[in-house]
């Protein structure tokens, strides 16, 4: 920037206006999140209020409620729901005891040089292709020749214990991340005196930490309940004929795009109650 | 707290099974591509590269390696200066609605992809695009600005406001000041955040999936189609095990470079 000159003038000018500096920041991310992404989320809401002509197939645009009444009352939706919260509930319970030892060991016990290559080694799986890993799964439980039927004599095949196995794998470092920083702040002094007031480890563990923890919890909760509640990857590769929310979703999406977009509002609706929910126990803190 | 000898074993037994868990699976497509056999028979027999260079010959996989390399930048290159532009102002000023929009950077990775997915896909078609390249970079971008914002607003974050002062004292207007101040301390945040930014939109499948055309497919999404097909079978284990190692390393190279490991908000 030469000094003096346009430049120079307009950085001046710029200088004494803070609400200018502002202003040029925000201008385009702002634009591009609302034209982007909230107006695509508004699109959502209308096109599920959309319906399609029984002979052309074609989007009617016209307003109702038929899409959502369809969702709340047909059993097959009902069904599918209440499947998908299940699943994602168990997913959720499964990664919280597979991450406390995890993530305990590499907070409180492990040496300082174990821990720094340890949680690296959580995190990069994290960024491997969510399809590879669910196509792993596929592999692994294969009926057959696959990995579980030979080395450990029995494979679930592909259904709903193979989709909440392979949920819970996807999910998992987002449970342990929250966990470990949760237990990073948790001072060792407290731990020393549930010790010295004559708590075992499971009388420590149950009074002490896990209260302490529960923010952390339900922080790792919310990714792996809600992006369980989304998923239809995972289902479609191990899940064999067992469908869920995703899958239906993204099997109406071609045919019934209304119907898609109503139903696709169930996940919304479910973690903007679920988030409300957190909201009071400070998980927020600890996202 | 004071754990017996057998309870730290346990642990640190527990803790290695689990991370065992999370690596096995993947070191089981890498076996599988290599292994003779064309289908998913374990333990893997024979030792071959075949696969390797039939996956390096398939047209349809370099194609979608292509548009998966051209997406990856393009998105990055505009989730990097709308990430950080937005990290500047929300870090930088206190104004109405800054909850707001920070809640609304985080929401793209926070919904379920196929709620996104779904939405662009009913945005497009209100604004009346038409699918394809375009549409995909635009939907990557969205939900790929909330790394580069993290990565470039904890930088921030750790930087001493007294050096821009300094510099403004010695006289730096307010581009010098970013020119020569700011911009070198957060420039190694830029590029993680950048290369994170790449890694994500390399191997999304879910966003993808409802805003691409009917050509120019993904890799990850040649992949989804070629799963049902079980004379492609090796092959996929071989483009499989490619998208995980190009997803790494780019991610290996952020740790390294923003010194600090790149954590679930990222997703």
């Amino acid at each position: 920037m030469p000094a003096g000159g346009a430049g120079r003038r307009l950085a001046r000018w710029l200088h004494r206006r803070p609400a200018a500096r502002l202003a040029a920041l925000l201008t385009a991310p702002l634009l591009w999140l609302v034209l982007a992404y909230l107006g695509a989320l508004i699109s959502l809401l209308a096109t599920s209020l959309y319906a399609i002509d029984d002979l052309t197939s074609a989007m009617v645009h016209r307003l109702g409620l038929g899409n959502f009444r369809a969702i709340l009352t047909e059993h097959v939706y009902r069904a599918v729901t209440l499947r998908t919260v299940g699943i994602a509930a168990s997913v959720t319970v499964i990664d919280v005891a597979l991450a406390l030892p995890i993530a305990f060991y590499l907070a409180k016990v492990a040496s300082a040089r174990v821990r720094s290559f340890a949680s690296v080694a959580v995190l990069l799986p994290l960024w491997a292709s969510y399809l590879v890993k669910a196509y792993a799964w596929r592999a692994i439980v294969t009926p057959s020749g696959g990995v579980l039927d030979r080395w450990f004599g029995g494979t679930p095949g592909f259904g709903g214990i193979a989709v909440t196995i392979t949920l819970a794998y996807l999910w998992l470092p987002y449970m342990v991340l929250p966990i470990f920083a949760g237990l990073e702040r948790l001072p060792d002094s407290l731990l020393e005196a549930s010790a010295d007031l004559g708590g075992k480890a499971g009388r420590t563990f149950v009074s002490v930490i896990v209260p302490l923890l529960k923010p952390a919890i339900v922080a790792g909760s919310i990714f792996t309940f809600s992006l369980s509640l989304g998923d239809y990857i995972a289902v479609r590769i191990v899940g064999g004929t067992k469908q869920m929310l995703g899958g239906v979703v993204y099997a109406n999406f071609v045919d019934n795009l209304p119907l898609a977009a109503a139903y696709a509002c169930v996940p919304v609706a479910l973690m903007v109650v679920y988030l409300a929910l957190a909201r009071r126990t400070g998980a927020f803190e600890n996202l | 707290m004071h754990l017996s000898r057998p309870a730290r074993m346990a642990l640190r037994l527990a803790a290695w099974f689990g991370l065992a868990f999370l690596y096995a699976p993947l070191a089981v497509v890498a076996a599988l591509s290599f292994g003779r056999s064309k289908s998913f028979a374990w333990p893997p027999r024979g030792f071959t590269l075949q696969w390797w260079s039939a996956a390096a010959r398939n047209q349809g996989a370099r194609d979608a390696l292509g548009v998966s390399v051209r997406l990856a930048l393009s998105a990055a290159a505009i989730a990097l200066v709308l990430g950080t532009l937005l990290a500047f102002a929300l870090q930088r000023f206190r104004f109405f609605g800054r909850e707001a929009l920070n809640f609304a950077v985080v929401l793209p990775i926070a919904l379920p992809g196929i709620v996104t997915g779904i939405a662009m896909n009913a945005g497009f078609r209100q604004l009346g695009l038409e699918l394809g390249f375009t549409t995909l970079v635009i939907a990557h971008a969205t939900f790929s600005v909330v790394v580069v914002y993290n990565n470039v607003v904890a930088r921030l974050r750790r930087l001493s406001p007294n050096l821009e002062e300094a510099s403004a004292d010695l006289g730096g207007d307010t581009f010098q000041t970013f020119r020569y101040v700011t911009f070198p301390l957060v420039r190694s945040a830029l590029l993680a955040g950048g290369l994170l930014a790449v890694a994500l939109s390399f191997d999304e499948i879910v966003v993808t999936t409802f805003t691409s055309g009917v050509t120019g497919k993904t890799l990850p999404q040649w992949i989804f189609e070629n799963l049902a097909r079980p004379n492609q079978l090796p092959v996929v284990n071989v483009v499989a095990t490619a998208v995980v190692l190009l997803s790494v390393i780019p991610v290996w190279l952020a740790q390294r470079l923003a010194g600090g490991a790149p954590g679930p908000g990222g997703r």
